[in-house]
């Protein structure tokens, strides 16, 4: 999921080195807020899976804390893209994720027990990653919107709690 | 003294020892922002009361670790604690587990 999840960020790189080279095409602000609330909504999702799924105390009160936190930041995201008038625009990075989305739910749905446990935390480790490395290099820096702009400093600083969680949860699954 | 000037006696010690305690005791606020407990390290004394400032969009809790207290405060919201037993208690998040605080309660 790493490696695919790169592919679409790489995606989006391009579309910032695109703007340097064409003074162009950096995502917009309507882009980004989708981007940031599709990746949300994906979190969600796979916890869902995972409390579905999963009897693991643990990665079952980790799937809790993703859920609640994703929704209550998501929420965040849609009153202040009402409050500011601005339209999500859906965009080829948001699509990518979604598409990667869906192939890892389908994969981790043919699993169970502890593989399942195993899989999904390292799934949501790699995934945090990569969408923090994306909200750090590409989305925080393209915001032009102040609200906006520190809404994502606030998504980062929470997701990159997630992250160092869904680690520890990790290495107590070994 | 008649039972009933006792009984007026004994409710004035009592209204005045209570008096007492209220205006020690303290109130100390710890805020919680962007997932950080300020000030991280609080001394207190029994009979203080703690007021959890949650600045976050997030819920939070302030879990003890010896079991102690547990105490939810939900987005944008504020719960406060009265401190009554001495000790020092690390505390967490348990929806966030790397924020973690201490407060350090001194005996009355």
């Amino acid at each position: 999921m790493l490696v695919r999840l790169s592919a679409a960020i790489a995606a989006v790189c391009l579309l910032g080195s695109g703007a340097l080279a064409q003074g162009a095409a950096k995502p917009t602000d309507p882009q980004i807020a989708h981007i940031a609330y599709t990746a949300g909504v994906i979190d969600v999702t796979a916890a869902k899976q995972a409390l579905a799924k999963s009897k693991n105390k643990t990665v079952r009160s980790f799937a809790a804390d993703m859920v609640r936190d994703h929704e209550a930041v998501n929420k965040q995201a849609l009153a202040l893209v009402k409050k500011l008038h601005v339209t999500p625009e859906d965009n080829d990075t948001s699509r990518a994720l979604t598409k990667q989305a869906a192939d890892k739910r389908t994969e981790l749905a043919k699993l169970s027990g502890k593989a399942f446990d195993r899989a999904y935390v390292a799934s949501e480790v790699a995934y945090h990653k990569t969408v923090n490395g994306a909200l750090e290099t590409v989305l925080i820096p393209s915001a032009n919107n102040g609200e906006l702009k520190s809404l994502l400093e606030t998504g980062l600083k929470v997701f990159q709690g997630h992250q160092e969680h869904a680690e520890h949860v990790a290495a107590g699954l070994k | 003294m008649s039972p009933r000037r006792c009984l007026f006696a004994f409710a004035v010690v009592v209204l005045s020892a209570m008096k007492a305690v209220s205006a020690h005791a303290e109130t100390i606020q710890i805020v919680m922002d962007k997932l950080v407990y300020s000030p991280v390290d609080v001394k207190a004394t029994v009979g203080d009361t703690i007021e959890w400032v949650n600045s976050d969009i997030l819920a939070h809790t302030a879990t003890a670790r010896n079991g102690d207290w547990d105490v939810t405060i939900a987005a944008k919201k504020t719960v406060s604690l009265v401190l009554k037993k001495a000790g020092a208690i690390d505390y967490y998040c348990r929806y966030h587990p790397n924020m973690k605080g201490r407060i350090t309660i001194a005996p009355k």
